[in-house]
Parts: structure tokens; C-alpha cells; sequence
């Protein structure tokens, strides 16, 4: 009995530390509907300032404290909500979620390239604690808990006094608590509601800090792993409250950390559940609570009142383009992409064609983006695990049963395309960002349960893949990954102009108007998870022949998983023309970089920060600027002809006017 | 037999009771209008005849099947089709998108290997019907026009003409006048008229616009705090000094 006690007390600091990001997330989710993923990064900062003043700079706690806690990352609050979020207001949900994915990638990779902070390229052990008395235990009846853990609990509970009392007693505390409710009347009511959601965002940043600068010590390493966690643990905590209830996202927190406590004393430390297990626990529980925890599964994102004001997002621009133009691109493409093979067949030198090799790879993964995220309009975060379970059936299949590795590579894209059906299926109910965020939860799990054991990924040291027979040169290898990618474009094609892809556009645009006629939204969602799924997983398999070996950390873990995602989003998820521009990126930037002497970690920086720009063109950049190009040079070319907006003429109107159309808001006055 | 039949339907909000032992019927071809004032109920009526709420209590009744747990999508198919209160339209499409759309989920058509195999494209049936059915609600010289480039009425015409690709045999219109002046309102109903004479649909009408379901509904159904509180041919039931009362307030 008094062991457990013993566990839960082990747990409790543990569950203070998620308790805070958890408040922070629901407090900003619900005054600016940014579901914010960057309070991570942003714990990681402020306990990586701390660590720098303290340890290596030597300042006395107080004055390290107050400058990481209450300047550094209030300051990184206000800076992010004023020169991003809070121009996202009106944006979609998704493209809050993806700018706040694109600054939880970035902002660690800034921090650790700024001049003073080059010790966080190594592990840093030992962060120093804000107690006073690092060595001091302190005896509660049978209990013992050392400094940091006093120090965290003493924190949370200050802080929860602090907020409870802001609410009740002062005046901006009871605007957020208006502007919780209802941003737009309390905006009515004179109240300026960007002051207080940038009020508020400075508030959960400082818990964001709170919270990075107490857990660095509690896990004795700071170190960027355990943000995750911490992050994932906050989100499940949040989910626990449904995104809305700040006092039950708080008890979540402390929940989820007394159970890892429990969980921790009582498996057997040695086990695979114990090793597996107990650190991913947070993922783990944020997988089910999304799935399975009442009113999430049949809640819908907060909508925004104006989101059916916004205008629509303008269509491709192939639609409006005239018909000369049209034929000119293709003249033009067709010539660029015959001088481009001959080049890479041909001239290139054997480095070069591995990147070659390697872009067109990843256009063929990237393919798999547009169909979820371009078609069906959901965002996953786990089209990485779906490559990888591709690259361990290709090498698995190949290694232990001696099958021909062509045959291998098929089956392991239909595993994948299995897996992501199967995962399909119970996150249906789930849109927009609890669909992106159980996805997630997904990857995380996949990576720390699924991928140690042997037979997933085949041990420790990756597994090795044989070429085909016929492709072991790398230029034949090339011609091979050239004509997959070609077939799976024309598929994703077809299926884009088929009857499918007319469903997932309904769907898409209305939901609730495309079940009223008859289309069955599971049914669609299933087949677009599964055709993604399959594709990324035969481009993994794909990867895995290239490279030899299945090699899951160097190509499909979480992180890259996020990386894709944003790179893709940020270029065109909506084309093939974005997806092979996105494997280019990817392919030939982080080569571009060592030329000019930088260090790789530039590429998160570049992407990243590219996500912000997602917000502003939904389409994709590539589709926006093809957009403007084609409708500066059509008004050059028909100068003088037609007054722009004539009937017929295939003359470009700029866009659409914004119509009284609203979408995705079920159900009328009820 | 009636087309549909609800019995007894309740549906409470945490305490309160939006929907009060709601029992109402629709005859084949016949159009019904259930009005009432703002808060009476009659959008929660709706989704629990669509299935987008869970009744309490009570059954659906259609064409002799109960449809009261059915899905949403698979009452469209039996025959329910329905416009909505706020637009809802597919950003994106073109007008002849919005009904060739409908024209295929009708039967849940569209399997995967078509598209694949690219044989997925318009057949001349389809087209013919898209264009009938955009003849008749005049919507002929906005087919290519992106949905968004349309006003509000005709916005609520593509609405009816993606409603009715779906062959309904009973129609369901979410106050369709909200938004509409006085002149786009009687255009409606003329087309409304036009449909109800050519293809003999069932239509039911929730509307609070008083003028609009006298020219257009044979029978009315006056819900009020969740609870009918009259029904019965349109004249009669506009002559009632109960539903004056609740309806029209101090005017009587």
C-alpha cells in the first residue's frame, strides 16, 4: 500500500509539469483558436536559458529564473501571437495547426544555432533545478522527495492560485473569460479581444516556460525528446478537458503523470512493456482519449463564426488559364523535363544521381500528402510510420523468405495501405485537428512500441535490402523510381477526376451536405487513407531499395513525418506538381546547404519558418505564385483586347467574388 | 400509407425539451409546411428527421421503414432530400458538379477500380439528366460558373437541383426564403410549384415566413416550445386564434 502511495507522490511532479502546458494549450486554443504545438519548443527555450545562465554563466537562480520564466518566454509569447497568430484568427484550424507544426520544428533548431547556446548540440546533463538546495530531501511522514520535486509542486500549485485568482478577481480575467466564450460579441461589446488574446498568450507562454524550466531537472538531461513527451502528455491532458475545460485538462495532467508513476513501479523494470511502454504511455493515452473519450468523438472543431464570411480559397489555376497558355506550359514542361532525364541519365555524376534518385523517391511519398491532405482535405502526421511499415515489409520480406524484392516492395505498400485503413477506421469520427492530432499519437507510438520489436524492423541494426535484378546500377535503379512515380501520378490523377475524388471535394466542402446526398463520408475517408497510406508505403519500401537497408531513424521518424507534411502543405498539397517540387526540396535543399557551408539543421529553420506561409496561401506556394504569373501574363497578353472579366474570352478574373457561401457549419440555428 | 410518419418524438437539450411528442405525417406529392416562431423547434425537427440529432424518444417512419438509427447518408439514398438553412454548397465546384455529384451518390455508385481504370467520367444519361434538372430550375447559363460566383437565391436553386438529382420522394427545405426579398422569395415558389408538378415530389416546408407556405403548402403543421399546437389545411390553421396568437403575437 505504501508502495504505491510511494508511486503516485513519484508521479504527481511529473503530472504538475503536463498539468501547466495542458492549461497553457487550452487557454490559448480556446481565446485564439491556435491549438498551439510550439508551447514544446517553447518550453525547450526557456529551460535551455535557464540551463545557459545558471550553468554556464553562472547567475544566481533568482534573477535566472525571472528572465527565462517571466521575460524570455512571456516575450517569445506576445512576438509569436503578434507577428503570426493573431493575423491566423479568421484562417482555418488547419492552417493554425500547421504554422504552430512549422515553429515547433523550427524554433529549437534557431535556439541551438544562436551563438551562445552551441552547448545544446550535445547532450547537456544535469540542468540545474530553481530550488535553492539542489541535494536537499525532504522527509513527508514516510515520503521523501528531493528539492525539484517540492519545487515543482510548490510552482504548480502558485500558479493555479495565480490563474483561478486572475479569473475571479480582475478585469482582464474576466475579458478572457468573455472572450473564451464568445471572441466576436465580447469584441461587440467594446472590448479589444486582441489585447486580450495577446494577454493571454503571454500567460500560457510563461506556463509553457514554467513548465520546460521545472521538467528539464526531473528527467536529469535536457535534452529535446523529453519535450515531446511533455508536449504529447499536455495534449492528452487537454483532450481529457475536450480542449475546453481548463480544471479537468489540469487534473488530466496530474493523472497521466501519477499513472506513469504507478506504471513505472510496478512493471518489471527490465521488460519490453516496462521499456516500451512506460515513456510512451503519454502517446498512448492520447491515442485512446482521442478515440474513445466521450464528446471528443463527436465534436467538431470550434467554428468560427466568420468562417463562412472568409472568401473561398481560389481554385487551381489551371482552371482560369487560357488556352494558349496552357499549351505553351506544356510545350515548355515537356521540354524541360526531356533536357532534365537526359541530364540526370545521362551528365550527372553518381552523387548527383543518388539526390536524383532520392527527389524522385520522395515525389512519390510526397503523392501520398496530396491524396490525404490535397484530397480529402485531413491532415495526417503519420505518413512516415506508413513508409516505414512499406520499408520493413520490402527488407523484411526479402531477407527472410528470399523473395524477389520487386514483389516484396508491392507487398509492403499493401501493408502499409492495410495499416492506414485499419487506423482509418476508428479516427473517422474524428475531423481537422483531433484527426491530425490522433495521428500523431500514432506515429509517437509506432515508433517507440511497434519499430523496437524484432519483428517489425528486423533489431537493432537495420535490415538489408537487395537491388532488383534487373536495376542494381543506379542508372537503371533511377529509370525504375522515374516509372513508379509516373504510374502513381497518373493514379493519383485519375482518382482525383474520378468519382472518389468528386466525393472527397464534397466532403471537403460540406460534409454535412454531402452525407444528405447519399455519399458515405467513412467510406471515402477510408479508400483516400488507404491509397496514402500505400502509396508512402511503396515509396518507403522504394527508400529502402535505394539505400540498401531499412534504416527507420534516418528516414521515417516522427519528426520527418511533421517535416513532410509542412514541406508539402507549404509548396501545393493540391498538384503533382507540388509533390515532385516538395521531393526536389527535400532531395537537393539540406545539399544546397553543406555547399554553401551550413549546417543541415538549416532546413528545419527554412521549412519550418516556410510553414507560416501556408496560412497565407492555402493553395501552396507554387500554386499561388502559378496563379499570379498566369494572371500577369494574360492581361499582358490580352492587353487592350477585352476589359478584364469578359464573358467566355478564358480571360482571368482575379477571383471569384467572395459569394454569401458558407461552409461546414452543421445544422443551421439548432 | 403514408410517405412519413414520425410518432411521438422527443429531444431534450441537458433539462430542456426542444421537441415534445412531435408527431406529424407527409402523404406522397403532398407539400406540408411546418412553421412556427424562432425557438420553436423546428430545425431540431429537421435533424432528427435527417438523423444529424438522436431523438430521445419516438420513431421515424419511411415508406413503411423505420428509419429512426439510420445514418444520414443512407436516408438520402432511400429517398430524403433535403436544402439547408445557411447555404451549404461545395466551395470549388462548378454548378454542374454540384448536381453530377449528387447524380452518382444517389446509389452510392463509384467504385474505386472505375477510377482507376479512368472510366469514371460523365455517361451521356447523366449529363442528360444534370441539364434537365438544371433547365428546370434555370440554372442553364451558370453550369460552368464556379459555385462562388453565384448569389445567394440561386445558390439555394443549386441547393434544390443537388437535392433533386438525388430522385427524392421527399423533399425537405430548410427556410429557404431566409435571406431572400420579397420577389426571390415568390420566384422560389413558383419553382418550387414547377418541381412539385413535374416530378410529383413530397415537399416539406420549415419556414417562418408566414406568406411564402400560405402560397405554397396544402397542409400545416404549428409548432410552438417544441409542441404542435395546430395542424390541418392551410387556411384553416391560418384562421385559428391559438396559432395567431403564438405566431403573430399582438397583431391579432
Amino acid at each position: 500500500m505504501s508502495d504505491l502511495a510511494n508511486y503516485v507522490i513519484l508521479g504527481i511532479p511529473f503530472g504538475c509539469v503536463f498539468a501547466l502546458v495542458a492549461v497553457g494549450l487550452v487557454l490559448t486554443y480556446k481565446t485564439s483558436g491556435v491549438f498551439n504545438l510550439a508551447f514544446g519548443a517553447q518550453a525547450f527555450v526557456s529551460a535551455a536559458v535557464f540551463y545557459n545562465t545558471v550553468t554556464n554563466h553562472d547567475w544566481p537562480l533568482l534573477p535566472a529564473f525571472i528572465l527565462s520564466v517571466f521575460i524570455v518566454a512571456p516575450l517569445l509569447g506576445l512576438i509569436l501571437e503578434r507577428a503570426l497568430f493573431r493575423h491566423l484568427r479568421t484562417a482555418p484550424a488547419i492552417a493554425k495547426l500547421v504554422t504552430s507544426l512549422g515553429l515547433l520544428i523550427a524554433i529549437p533548431e534557431i535556439v541551438k544555432l544562436l551563438p551562445d547556446f552551441d552547448f545544446l548540440q550535445s547532450s547537456v546533463f544535469n540542468p540545474p533545478t530553481i530550488w535553492p538546495n539542489p541535494f536537499a530531501y525532504y522527509h513527508f511522514g514516510d515520503y521523501v522527495l528531493d528539492g525539484n520535486q517540492v519545487a515543482t509542486i510548490i510552482s504548480t500549485v502558485a500558479a493555479v492560485l495565480f490563474l483561478s485568482g486572475l479569473f475571479r478577481y480582475t478585469t482582464i480575467g474576466l475579458q478572457m473569460r468573455a472572450v473564451v466564450e464568445s471572441p466576436r460579441m465580447t469584441e461587440l461589446a467594446g472590448i479589444n479581444a486582441d489585447r486580450v488574446s495577446a494577454f493571454s498568450w503571454m500567460l500560457s507562454s510563461t506556463f509553457a516556460g514554467l513548465a520546460g524550466v521545472l521538467l528539464a531537472p526531473l528527467f536529469a538531461q535536457l535534452a529535446a525528446p523529453n519535450f515531446t513527451i511533455l508536449l504529447i502528455a499536455a495534449i492528452a491532458a487537454a483532450a481529457f478537458g475536450r480542449l475546453t475545460s481548463i480544471p479537468l485538462a489540469f487534473s488530466g495532467g496530474i493523472l497521466l503523470g501519477v499513472a506513469q508513476g504507478v506504471l513505472g513501479g510496478y512493471l518489471p523494470s527490465d521488460s519490453i512493456l516496462s521499456n516500451g511502454l512506460r515513456p510512451s504511455l503519454p502517446f498512448v493515452a492520447l491515442f485512446l482519449l482521442l478515440l474513445f473519450w466521450p464528446g471528443l468523438r463527436q465534436r467538431r472543431e470550434i467554428v468560427d463564426p466568420l468562417s463562412g464570411v472568409d472568401p473561398p480559397p481560389p481554385g487551381l489555376s489551371a482552371g482560369q488559364r487560357m488556352r494558349l497558355l496552357t499549351y505553351t506550359t506544356w510545350v515548355l514542361g515537356a521540354v524541360v523535363i526531356v533536357v532534365g532525364l537526359y541530364v540526370a541519365l545521362f551528365v550527372v555524376s553518381s552523387f548527383w544521381l543518388l539526390i536524383i534518385t532520392r527527389a524522385v523517391i520522395f515525389s512519390l511519398i510526397f503523392l501520398s500528402i496530396t491524396v490525404i491532405t490535397g484530397m480529402a482535405g485531413q491532415i495526417s502526421l503519420c505518413q512516415a510510420s506508413f513508409a516505414a511499415v512499406g520499408s520493413f515489409g520490402t527488407a523484411q520480406l526479402a531477407q527472410r523468405f528470399d523473395m524477389p524484392v520487386l514483389l516484396t516492395m508491392v507487398i509492403g505498400a499493401a501493408m502499409a495501405a492495410v495499416v492506414g485503413a485499419l487506423l482509418a477506421i476508428p479516427a473517422l469520427r474524428l475531423g481537422g485537428i483531433f484527426l491530425a492530432l490522433a495521428t500523431l499519437a500514432f506515429a509517437l507510438m509506432f515508433e517507440s512500441i511497434f519499430v523496437p520489436l524484432d519483428w517489425v524492423s528486423g533489431g537493432v541494426l537495420p535490415t538489408k535490402v537487395p537491388r532488383p535484378t534487373l536495376f542494381e546500377g543506379d542508372r537503371a535503379f533511377l529509370f525504375l523510381t522515374l516509372g513508379l512515380l509516373v504510374i502513381v501520378a497518373i493514379l493519383v490523377i485519375l482518382v482525383r477526376k474520378g468519382t472518389t475524388g468528386r466525393y472527397l471535394d464534397a466532403l471537403r466542402g460540406s460534409e454535412t451536405a454531402a452525407t444528405s446526398i447519399g455519399i458515405n463520408p467513412a467510406r471515402a475517408r477510408i479508400v483516400a487513407f488507404a491509397l496514402s497510406a500505400g502509396i508512402a508505403g511503396l515509396g518507403g519500401g522504394l527508400l529502402a531499395i535505394q539505400e540498401n537497408q531499412a534504416n527507420f531513424t534516418a528516414n521515417f521518424g516522427v519528426l520527418f513525418g511533421l517535416l513532410w507534411l509542412v514541406i508539402v502543405v507549404t509548396i501545393g498539397a493540391r498538384t503533382v506538381e507540388g509533390a515532385v517540387q516538395a521531393g526536389l526540396a527535400i532531395a537537393f535543399v539540406p545539399e544546397i546547404l553543406k555547399a554553401l557551408g551550413l549546417s543541415p539543421a538549416y532546413q528545419f529553420i527554412l521549412f519550418g519558418l516556410g510553414a507560416i506561409t501556408y496560412a497565407k496561401h492555402p493553395e501552396g506556394i507554387l500554386e499561388y505564385n502559378k496563379r499570379k504569373s498566369t494572371e500577369t501574363v494574360q492581361r499582358w497578353l490580352t492587353r487592350g483586347k477585352q476589359p478584364p472579366g469578359g464573358e467566355d474570352g478564358g480571360v482571368v478574373r482575379a477571383r471569384p467574388e467572395p459569394a454569401p457561401v458558407a461552409a461546414g457549419n452543421p445544422g443551421g440555428e439548432s | 400509407m403514408s410517405l412519413l410518419e414520425s410518432t411521438g418524438v422527443c429531444k431534450r437539450f441537458s433539462g430542456i425539451t426542444a421537441l415534445d411528442d412531435v408527431s406529424i405525417t407527409v402523404e406522397p406529392g403532398e407539400p406540408v409546411g411546418l412553421i412556427g416562431p424562432n425557438g420553436a423547434g423546428k430545425t431540431t425537427f429537421f435533424n432528427c428527421l435527417l438523423g444529424l440529432l438522436r431523438s430521445d424518444e419516438g420513431r421515424v417512419v419511411f415508406n413503411g421503414r423505420d428509419i429512426t438509427r439510420m445514418p444520414v447518408y443512407k436516408r438520402a439514398r432511400l429517398g430524403f432530400g433535403r436544402t439547408f438553412q445557411r447555404v451549404e454548397l461545395f466551395t470549388g465546384m462548378t454548378v454542374r458538379d454540384h448536381l453530377f455529384v449528387a447524380e452518382r451518390a444517389r446509389h452510392g455508385a463509384g467504385r474505386f477500380w472505375k477510377d482507376v481504370l479512368n472510366l469514371a467520367g460523365p455517361t451521356s444519361d447523366e449529363r442528360e439528366r444534370v441539364d434537365h434538372t438544371l433547365d428546370l430550375l434555370g440554372l442553364l447559363d451558370v453550369a460552368d460558373k464556379p459555385i462562388e460566383s453565384l448569389s445567394l437565391g440561386r445558390a439555394r436553386l443549386v441547393e434544390m437541383g443537388r437535392a433533386l438529382m438525388t430522385e427524392p420522394q421527399l423533399l425537405l427545405l430548410d427556410e429557404p426564403s431566409s435571406g431572400l426579398d420579397q420577389s426571390e422569395t415568390m420566384e422560389l415558389v413558383g419553382t418550387l410549384q414547377a418541381v412539385q408538378r413535374e416530378r410529383g415530389t413530397a415537399i416539406l416546408l420549415v419556414e417562418h415566413d408566414v406568406e411564402m407556405v400560405q402560397a405554397f403548402a396544402s397542409r400545416l403543421y404549428v409548432l410552438d416550445f417544441g409542441i404542435v399546437i395546430a395542424s390541418g389545411p392551410t387556411a384553416e390553421v391560418m384562421g385559428d386564434d391559438a396559432v395567431r396568437k403564438a405566431y403573430l403575437g399582438e397583431l391579432v
